[in-house]
């Protein structure tokens, strides 16, 4: 597991450990990734986020042209593993969580436990507001190569 | 009436009981519920239908046959689960004063009746 922030560390060990998820990945509501568990390719983590963002930001824009409230959860079931795509809110931001899990738990602990972290994230966040930087098109390649060293150490 | 909410009435008219739910043992999701304030219906079914699927697959592991009635005795109280039909498992909560012989037999009476 690899975080880029220190404060996430904790409440996404305990998710790993309850809920038995096989990967997870917790990013920005832009796609900008936070922590990961389970991917060993940065091709993979970057895909995964951005296909995740772009599902949240779909769903959220159908539901709002249909009246509706923003949508909690979504899951994708599956004979050999199954997938969970959740927003919610933090004081760093709205974040998006993406679980894959397989037979070996359910839909129902990977919820409770997901539910009991962002519990957890939301008290830990640091309160301070961070100046927010600039994404400049000069700097995007640098910081999309640190994170990604971060993330997996390489 | 359907049989679901049938279940859940014949099992929190027994004395004690804090809560009756039908959960779905593969999901862990709640199916109906009827249950006091202050019980986690969704932690319960979440809880509960991975521990009778991992009980199940310890005992067919050991060549038993799956359990017919859980009994999870804490200090403040018990969880039942009574597994049914088409994966369907019958909880209920109760509280340490519960009537647990009356909660045991109504619980695998009316998880037989669950569809």
């Amino acid at each position: 597991m690899r975080a880029l922030e220190p404060w996430v560390v904790q409440p996404l060990e305990t998710f790993l450990a309850e809920s038995g998820a096989r990967l997870t990945l917790l990013m920005t509501s832009s796609g900008q990734v936070v922590a990961q568990h389970g991917f060993s390719r940065s091709l993979d983590v970057m895909t995964a986020a951005a296909l995740g963002a772009g599902i949240v930001a779909s769903t959220e824009e159908l539901g709002r042209l249909m009246g509706a409230q923003k949508f909690e959860a979504l899951v994708h079931g599956g004979q050999r593993q199954s997938c969970m795509l959740a927003a919610f809110a933090t004081p760093r931001g709205r974040w998006i969580g993406l679980v894959v899990f397989g037979p070996e738990t359910s839909v129902g602990i990977v919820r409770l436990f997901f539910d009991q972290m962002v519990q957890q994230l939301v008290t830990l966040a640091p309160r301070e507001q961070q100046p927010a930087a600039p994404m400049l098109a000069e700097n995007f390649e640098t910081e999309l190569n640190a994170s990604l060293k971060a993330l997996f150490g390489r | 009436m359907t049989a679901t909410q049938a279940a859940l009435d014949r099992v929190t008219r027994v004395p004690g009981v804090r809560g009756a739910l039908v959960v779905s043992a593969a999901d862990g999701l709640v199916v109906a519920e009827q249950l006091m304030d202050g019980v986690d219906g969704q932690a319960a079914a979440a809880l509960t239908g991975s521990l009778v699927g991992r009980l199940g697959r310890t005992a067919d592991s050991a060549g038993l046959r799956p359990p017919a009635f859980v009994h999870l005795r804490g200090d403040a109280g018990s969880v039942l689960a009574a597994p049914g039909p088409e994966d369907l498992v019958l909880v209920a909560v109760v509280g340490p004063d519960a009537n647990l012989g009356l909660a045991r037999l109504e619980m695998i009476e009316a998880a037989g009746r669950l569809a």
